[in-house]
Formats: C-alpha cells, sequence, structure tokens
C-alpha cells in the first residue's frame, strides 16, 4: 500500500466512491454516531477545554525538546532490557523488524492495530519473505482478508456493511460449515475471535504500534478496546513496538493528561477499555510476558517537519475526530484519499510524508469549514496547515493552470479599484441582461464547474457601489 | 472591544464584499439601513474585494496587496463592518496573520482586525441591538455559515435578532452547522464533492419544512440557492440581513419576478 | 553515521539547537524530575465514600458488574455466587498473589488452579494494584502474583479490589507506582482495565468480547 500511493488520482478516486455510492452509504449510517458519542463525554468533562489545551502544551514542550527525551527514552527501554532501533525512513524500518523476525525464526507473526506499520508497508514485506503478518485487529483483519487498506484510523473497515463483512468471512472461513448462521453482528465477531485466538497462541513474534512513548520510565503504552493488542504483545517470544519518533512524552503524568482527551475524542469513551504500559521484557518474577522487547523508532521525514510551519502537526494523536467531523471526508470515504492518512489529518501530513508533487490535492480539497480544527484534542489548526500547503505549491507553480489563471485574471482586477468598478458593472449588467426574466442560470459560459451541479442566481443588475453612489447624490 | 457611548454617532464603513456588490446589492442596502437605525453614520469606501480567495489559493503575495488596499480604504473608520462571516474573518483573524512579519504593517493590520465586524455580531455584540423592527410571514431556517460560527463565535446572534421579527417562525434544521460544501474555489475545483454535501444540506433544510433559508454568507447562500433551484424546490433563499431589515421584497436569491410588496 | 545519529542530527538542525545546550537540558531534566500534573478533574476529588459510589457508578456504566462485600474472607462465596449465577464451572484460575492465596477457597467447591493462562480457563480471578474512581478503571500489574495473561485470555476476568486502593485518578496512581517501584521505574506490565473487552468495528455496533473476556466482574472488599 504505501508504495503506491493514489493521492495524485485524487479527483478520480472521490468521483468513483461517489459514483459506487456504497462508501458513502456505509458511512452515512456511522458518523452521526461518532459524533454524537463525542459531544457526549465532552459535556461530561468542564475541564475538557482545559486539558486540551494542557495537552498542546505537552506536545510543542516535547516537540522544543524533543532530542533529549528522545535520548532518555532510549536510556530507560534499554535499562529496561530492551532494544531501541532507530529506522531512518520506511524501507530501513522494514528491515529492522524483517531481521528481528528472522532471528527469532518467525513463521507468523500477530498485528496490533498500528498506522505505522501500515506507513512503512510493512505486511507486504513481510509476506515477500517468507514471513505471515496476521491483524488481528476486528477491523484490520476484515480489511487484511479483503486486501485493501484500512479506510480511517481508529475504524478501518468503517467503510464495510455487515453484508460485506459476512460475505468476506465465508470466503476465507472455508474450513467452518458452509450453512453456518452469521446473521447476527455478534456470530461474526465470535468467529473472528475463534479464528484469531489460534493465531495468537501459535505466533512467534508480536507487532504492535504505540500511542505514548514516555520518556520517564522508557515505557511504551497503546490504548485498544479489543485486547487483541494486549495479546500480540503478551503471548509471542518477541514483541516489537514500531513507533514514530514524535510519539514520545516527558512523564507518566502527561501522559494522563493526553489519554483524557484521546478516546473521548476518538470513541467518545471516557477511558479506552484497556490501556497498558509496556516497560522491557519478562522479568525473573514473571510467569509470562515476552522474553524479547525491542522498539523501533521511525522518522520517515518527521525530524524535517519540527522548526517549519508544519511542527504542529506532530502533535497528533491519531484520534480521528478530525475526519469523523469532515464534510468531504463523509462523501468520499478514506481510501479516495489515496494513502494509508485520510481526512484532515492526512491532507497536512501526506504531502509531509509522501511529497507535496504526489499529494497536492488533498490541501485544496477542503472547504476550510474548520470543523476539524474546532474538534482536534490537540488543537492543531488544519486548515491553516492545508494552506500553507496551497502557499507552497502556488509558489512551486504547482497548482492547474486554469485555476492560477482564473485567480490572477480575478486579482488584476481587484488590485485596481477604477478598473474593477468599471467592469464590475459590465458584468453585472451584461449577467443581468443575458438572464432576463430569469432568476437563475442553468448554464453560464466559463461557469460550467459551477453549473454542473446548481444553478447560479442573476444579478440584480446594477453594482452595490454604483447604486450607493447613486443614493447618495440624491 | 468596549461599547461605544451612547449618544455617540459612529462612523461605520460598510464593506458590501465583491460578491454582494456585484451580484446582489440589495444586502448591502439592508445592512446599511440596520447600521443607520442603529445610528452609525454608513459610508461606503471605494473597495474591490478581501483578498480571501487569493488567500485561500496560497498565492500570498496578491493577498498582501489587496489587504494593504483594505487597510488603506478602511482604516480612518471608528467600524468596518461586513455583512459575511468569511470576508469579516477574513480581515479579523487572517490579516494580521499576513502581515506578522512587517513590523510596518502589523500594527495597522490588527488595528483594522480589531475594529472589523460581522453584520449581525456587531449590531447585537458592539451595539447592544436587542430586537429589529421587522416582520416576515412563515417559517425560517438559518444555516450556520463555518468561517462566522468557528471563526467569529456567531451563532445566537443572528437567532436572538430573527427572534423579534414579527410573524417570524424559526425552525431548526439538522445539522445547521455542517458546511454547505460551497468552499469559494473548492465549489467549482472539486464539483462532484461539493454537490454531494450540498445535496446533503438541501435535503436537510427541506426536512426542515421551512418557507425560507437565511444565512449570513452570500457565497453559501448562492451554492445552496442555486442547487435547491436545480432540484425544483420552492424554498426562498435570502441573506439574513434582508429580514431584519424588513427589505425582504426583492425576489428571493435565484427567483425571477417583480419585487414583492 | 549511523540511522540514529542521523535523526538525532536532523532533530537538532530542524531545532536550531547549537552550542551551550545547558539550560535546553536542565528544562527536560526539570519536567522529568518534577513531573507536573496538569489538569486534574473535580470529579473524583471526593472522599473515601464518594470515590466508591464514583467507581461503581463508571464501572457499571461500561458494562462491568460489582459486587461489594465486607472482608476478604467474603470473596469465594461471592465468586463462587457469581460463577453458578453465570452458569459457569466453578473452576478458576489465579496467580499467587498472598492476599488471593489466603482466602478460604476451601469452603467453596470451587477448583483453584495456580499460575498463568494457557488460554484454557474459562474464569480467572486477580487481584487489583489500585483503581480509578474517575472512570472506573482498573490498574493490575504483572508478575506471578497475577500474571497479565488472566486478564486477557479467559472468558471471564473476575477482579478483587480492596477499596483502601482505589483512588480518585491517574496522578495518584503514578505516586503509588513510584513509591513500590521507584521514580523513573516501572512494572513490566500496568494494565488499566475500563470494563470488558469490546469492539466496534462491525457498522461500529458496540459488541462485548472481542478478544479479551467477555466479561468484567469487580469484587469490591470494603472492611
Ligand atoms: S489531527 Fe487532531 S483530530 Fe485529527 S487525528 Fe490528529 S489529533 Fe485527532
Amino acid at each position: 500500500m504505501s508504495s503506491r500511493p493514489t493521492s495524485h488520482t485524487f479527483k478520480d478516486n472521490a468521483a468513483k466512491a461517489i459514483q459506487d455510492g456504497g462508501v458513502p452509504r456505509a458511512l452515512k449510517n456511522v458518523r452521526q454516531n461518532f459524533i454524537d458519542k463525542r459531544v457526549k463525554a465532552v459535556e461530561a468533562l468542564p475541564e475538557f477545554e482545559a486539558l486540551r489545551e494542557s495537552a498542546k502544551e505537552i506536545k510543542n514542550h516535547t516537540l522544543e525538546h524533543l532530542d533529549l527525551y528522545l535520548e532518555r527514552y532510549e536510556q530507560k527501554v534499554k535499562e529496561s532490557g530492551g532494544h531501541v532501533h532507530f529506522a531512518v525512513d520506511a524501507a530501513e524500518a522494514r528491515a529492522i523488524v524483517l531481521d528481528i523476525c528472522r532471528k527469532a525464526g518467525a513463521r507468523t507473526v500477530t498485528k496490533g492495530k498500528s498506522m505505522i506499520t501500515e506507513e512503512i508497508g510493512l505486511n507486504a514485506h513481510l509476506e515477500a519473505n517468507g514471513v505471515v503478518p496476521v491483524e488481528t485487529d476486528l477491523g484490520e483483519y476484515i480489511i487484511q482478508l479483503r486486501g485493501e487498506a484500512p479506510s480511517h484510523i481508529i475504524a478501518p473497515a468503517v467503510h464495510l456493511t455487515k453484508d460485506q463483512i459476512e460475505a468476506d468471512f465465508r470466503r476465507v472461513h472455508t474450513n467452518l460449515d458452509p450453512k453456518r448462521d452469521l446473521t447476527e453482528k455478534t456470530s461474526l465477531l465470535t468467529e473472528a475471535r475463534t479464528m484469531l485466538r489460534e493465531k495468537f497462541l501459535v505466533a512467534d513474534v508480536g507487532i504492535t504500534g504505540a500511542n505514548f512513548l514516555i520518556a520517564e520510565t522508557g515505557t511504551s503504552v497503546i490504548v485498544t478496546n479489543e485486547g487483541n493488542g494486549d495479546l500480540t504483545q503478551l503471548l509471542p517470544r518477541v514483541h516489537v513496538v514500531v513507533a514514530s519518533i514524535e510519539k514520545v512524552v516527558p512523564t507518566l503524568e502527561d501522559t494522563s493528561q493526553i489519554l483524557r482527551v484521546l478516546a473521548r475524542s476518538a470513541t467518545g469513551q471516557e477511558m479506552s477499555v484497556y490501556t497498558t504500559l509496556s516497560t522491557g521484557p519478562r522479568r525473573a518474577t514473571d510467569v509470562d510476558g515476552p522474553e524479547e522487547y525491542h522498539v523501533v523508532l521511525l522518522d520517515n521525514g518527521r525530524s524535517a517537519m519540527l522548526g517549519t510551519e508544519f511542527q504542529d502537526m506532530l502533535r497528533c494523536i491519531r484520534c480521528a475526530a478530525c475526519m469523523n467531523h469532515c464534510p468531504v471526508y463523509h462523501q468520499i470515504g478514506g481510501h479516495a484519499y489515496g494513502w494509508i492518512y485520510p481526512g484532515p489529518m492526512g491532507s497536512v501530513l501526506t504531502p509531509s510524508l509522501i511529497g507535496v508533487d504526489k499529494a497536492g490535492h488533498l490541501p485544496n480539497a477542503s472547504t476550510f469549514c474548520g470543523r476539524c480544527e474546532s474538534v482536534c484534542p490537540m488543537k492543531i489548526p488544519l486548515p491553516k496547515m492545508m494552506r500553507h500547503w496551497r502557499e507552497r505549491e502556488f509558489e512551486r507553480n504547482l497548482n492547474p493552470a486554469v485555476a492560477r489563471y482564473g485567480l490572477g485574471f480575478w486579482a488584476f482586477f481587484a488590485k485596481k479599484p477604477w478598473l474593477y468598478r468599471l467592469s464590475t458593472r459590465l458584468a453585472a449588467k451584461s449577467m443581468k441582461l443575458l438572464g432576463r426574466n430569469k432568476g437563475s442560470f442553468q448554464s453560464l459560459p466559463g461557469a460550467g464547474a459551477w453549473t454542473q451541479y446548481r444553478d447560479f442566481a442573476v444579478p440584480e443588475g446594477e453594482t452595490f457601489q454604483a447604486k450607493w453612489k447613486k443614493r447618495a447624490a440624491k | 472591544m468596549p461599547r461605544p457611548e451612547p449618544g455617540a454617532k459612529l462612523r461605520v464603513a460598510l464593506f458590501a464584499t465583491c460578491l454582494v456588490d456585484i451580484v446582489r446589492p440589495s444586502i448591502g442596502f439592508a445592512a446599511a439601513k440596520l447600521l443607520e437605525q442603529a445610528g452609525c453614520v454608513v459610508e461606503v469606501p471605494a473597495q474591490t474585494c478581501c483578498g480571501q480567495p487569493a488567500f485561500n489559493s496560497g498565492d500570498r503575495r496578491t493577498t498582501q496587496e489587496l489587504a494593504l488596499q483594505m487597510i488603506e480604504a478602511f482604516e480612518g473608520y471608528d467600524y468596518v463592518v461586513v455583512p459575511s462571516g468569511s470576508c469579516g474573518g477574513m480581515i479579523a483573524k487572517h490579516y494580521p496573520e499576513l502581515f506578522a512579519d512587517d513590523p510596518g504593517l502589523s500594527g495597522r493590520a490588527e488595528k483594522l482586525a480589531s475594529k472589523t465586524f460581522e453584520l449581525v455580531s456587531f449590531l447585537t455584540d458592539i451595539l447592544g441591538v436587542m430586537k429589529v423592527e421587522a416582520s416576515h410571514k412563515g417559517s425560517c431556517t438559518y444555516h450556520d455559515s463555518c468561517s462566522g460560527l468557528r471563526e467569529l463565535g456567531i451563532k445566537s446572534q443572528p437567532r436572538r435578532l430573527l427572534g423579534t421579527v414579527d410573524g417570524l417562525d424559526l425552525v431548526e434544521m439538522k445539522d445547521s452547522e455542517v458546511c454547505c460544501g460551497f468552499g469559494g474555489t473548492f465549489a467549482v475545483k472539486y464539483g462532484p464533492i461539493s454537490d454531494q454535501i450540498v445535496s446533503e444540506k438541501c435535503a436537510n433544510i427541506e426536512a426542515s419544512g421551512a418557507k425560507t433559508l437565511l444565512a449570513g454568507d452570500l457565497g453559501c447562500l448562492l451554492n445552496m440557492a442555486g442547487k435547491l433551484s436545480r432540484m425544483g424546490s420552492e424554498i426562498e433563499v435570502r441573506h439574513v440581513a434582508e429580514v431584519l431589515a424588513d427589505m425582504a421584497n426583492e425576489p428571493a436569491i435565484g427567483k425571477a419576478g417583480e419585487k414583492t410588496a | 553515521m549511523t540511522s540514529r545519529d542521523t535523526i538525532f542530527a536532523s532533530i537538532r538542525r530542524s531545532l536550531a539547537v547549537k552550542g551551550d545546550e545547558r539550560i535546553r537540558a536542565s528544562i527536560a531534566e526539570d519536567r522529568l524530575d518534577r513531573s507536573p500534573k496538569g489538569v486534574i478533574p473535580a470529579r473524583a476529588q471526593l472522599d473515601a465514600a464518594g470515590k466508591l459510589r464514583l467507581f461503581v457508578e463508571k464501572a457499571e456504566g461500561v458494562q462491568a458488574t460489582v459486587a461489594r462485600v465486607a472482608s476478604a474472607k467474603d470473596v469465594p462465596g461471592e465468586v463462587a455466587r457469581y460463577l453458578r449465577d453465570n452458569n459457569l464451572p466453578a473452576a478458576l484460575r489465579m496467580g499467587d498473589d498472598p492476599r488471593l492465596s489466603a482466602m478460604p477457597w476451601k469452603e467453596t467447591s470451587i477448583d483453584v488452579e495456580k499460575g498463568r493462562s494457557h488460554g484454557l480457563d474459562l474464569s480467572a480471578i486477580s487481584h487489583a494494584e489500585s483503581a480509578i474512581a474517575e472512570t472506573g478503571t482498573l490498574a493490575l500489574v504483572s508478575g506471578h502474583e497475577n500474571p497479565t495473561t488472566l486478564n486477557f485470555l479467559p472468558d471471564n476476568h473476575i477482579v478483587v479490589l480492596h477499596a483502601a486502593d482505589l483512588v480518585s485518578d491517574l496522578e495518584t496512581i503514578w505516586q503509588r507506582i513510584r513509591k513500590k517501584f521507584g521514580k523513573g521505574e516501572m512494572p513490566r506490565t500496568v494494565n488499566f482495565i475500563t470494563g470488558p473487552s469490546r469492539s466496534g468495528d462491525i457498522e461500529q455496533t458496540i459488541l462485548l468480547g472481542a478478544h479479551g473476556p467477555r466479561a468484567l466482574h469487580i469484587v469490591v472488599v470494603e472492611g
């Protein structure tokens, strides 16, 4: 997936999603759910706004001292008996993970839900090298069966209906009775639980992501609801954490500040079911837990975002509130964005990670309605950063020529008030004439992109400034 | 910002916005009437565009040039009032950002920003207007345009004033805070997506049962009116100022016909 | 240059760090040292009875069940009742937590097996290290006393909580952990558990018992 982004064909992807109709339909059923639950959770906590501010300040502080906290984190992991690996880019991270799997003699690895392993395209790499990765989060498991990428960062299969999932289970779980009853959603869940339980028990390596890395203690934190992440890191002999460098936070206290806004923003829960802190491998007093504990720290362009207008994006905690509230995401779903990070956070992050030349559409495909920023627990100014991308594209001349000329044409007049007044008077008058007796144009020369979908109101005929002058002269 | 002294005649510059200037001057006159009723002296300095289209297209240079033109034309007044949350927000929130690195201009941009207001919130929050002299038959529903709502906090103000319009029955649509899909150039650059969003918006408008749709931004109004018209809907679309000023006698946006009495 | 060096160099370049870093380093040191608390919700700043009331309300709100018993010796009886009422076999897996071991299991017909789980147990019992009133969350730590596998593999997880171990918030737990394990040190695993396992991945309908326990039963020992 990560090797072949399709963000450059965003327009076609989106049009296809809309034509199919399936994705917007599936989303329509669930999106209100996310929105309502979040509002309820936020309203139940008077300190929510103060916590948002606190969480933002913690991350800002951390990013300003990222090298120092990373060093401390690394030192503490080592002290607890774990291994730390640094990966400059996706290829290096994949190689490190594969190497760990090989040394462990792994045939099967289980995986907890992790956007970073999506980002580095880990599954395909493991498979190509004879290691079978098994996604264990229910949503990830479903899309793995379908050979798809996630369409949402916390609900990977949100674009699918129950019937589609049932069909996939019947197609893939061929050892089960074909006449079994799968009408209830719970029977689908139970089936997946049974299938995956076997995998958990035989896996040689477990790979998870991390929601936080705590510098103070060298701890990795995962936040989940299903418990699959815990089984993934608990049962195999080797646990590998793959996380990006900006996941680090200074202290346990800092972690709990951000935890309070994370689940509420994501699913409307006050706490997710499982928040698990892991520090190093099995100890002498343990009777379970992994014998080896590895952390792969991925940069992949993030260190270069520091100190730029995109630094704020590194506060992101991947809660998905921005896409849950995005009118564009609602209509086209996650796949249209063409890479693993959809919605507003993807529109800012994807150009940083795969290049604005490939992902140039994403920061443009926003109405700047600002709803994402208003719900982002980390107060990331997403529209502002999309605008920064547009500025970079403009400077580099990456915009479509038509957009540039249209805008330049307008600006040419707008910069000269006398010329503007003259030409707008003419335009308003001639449009009025053209639209005589009609209230709206069904089509208008030069405005086809507008009138393809909606009418255009016929102007009143005289400009406001001209009319005002007449009134004043009276 | 403190309220002005009672009795003081405020010199208010009306920035009509380029869309109102060209497409629907009635909104400008409605705004002027409301301001004059509230005791302001209204002037209309020579004006073009606040620069928002350029700003949102990443053309910072042009934006700065247009912003400077605005600053020069408008900085001499007590207040600048705009019948649009998005153009008002452009001046009040983004001008300072534009010149943050320019010590010569940042002060002037800040100053203009601090005295620029969207029309309805200016009436209520600054002038303390509690009611309007207007009547309007039938039910209306109000769409919260995004910039006004999220950049300027405009939500209760128009509803409060609409509540004092004689005969007006305000009904809420589902998701009044959700974007209409206009987004300036977005509507033409990403037509199919914009169309989906506005279709959903219009379905909610229709479902509200209201006869009239109101909002505070002509861009959004043109988008929604255009879609409603394409759908063959009977719903009338107007800027909120037209109703508040008791000037809803022009044909509604996108409707043909003689003036109604 | 190793990748590690490359990444650190890139971070420092982006942050424009050069020359004397003592002040920067001391700022970070200071935060690690002092671990400032931030915003603590007022909700759970209550007396003991209030905390317990809130804990029960919050835990039940996330589909855990809660029973309250007067003293530790009443736990086996309550567990036996729970297993019976839920049609579960009278069998239980537990670690060697001395508090659990000291309970009069012999007075019940429950078959107790000690040690970690390998996935074949229907029910297990653990002793909580602590719990958080603010969100109805249990805190468990790994070790042979309460092996982590017991928290996830069995279908039914029973957790004993001493009311005296119930605290208002996560921040108090951090203090307890520091006191017990030392500043900057952690047990291998700390599990915060808020209700039984669930998934919303099928059309966002919340279903219990995804991969972890389908049921979470909390026995609060008040005495
Ligand atoms: S940008 Fe904000 S809202 Fe979106 S995923 Fe990141 S933290 Fe959540």
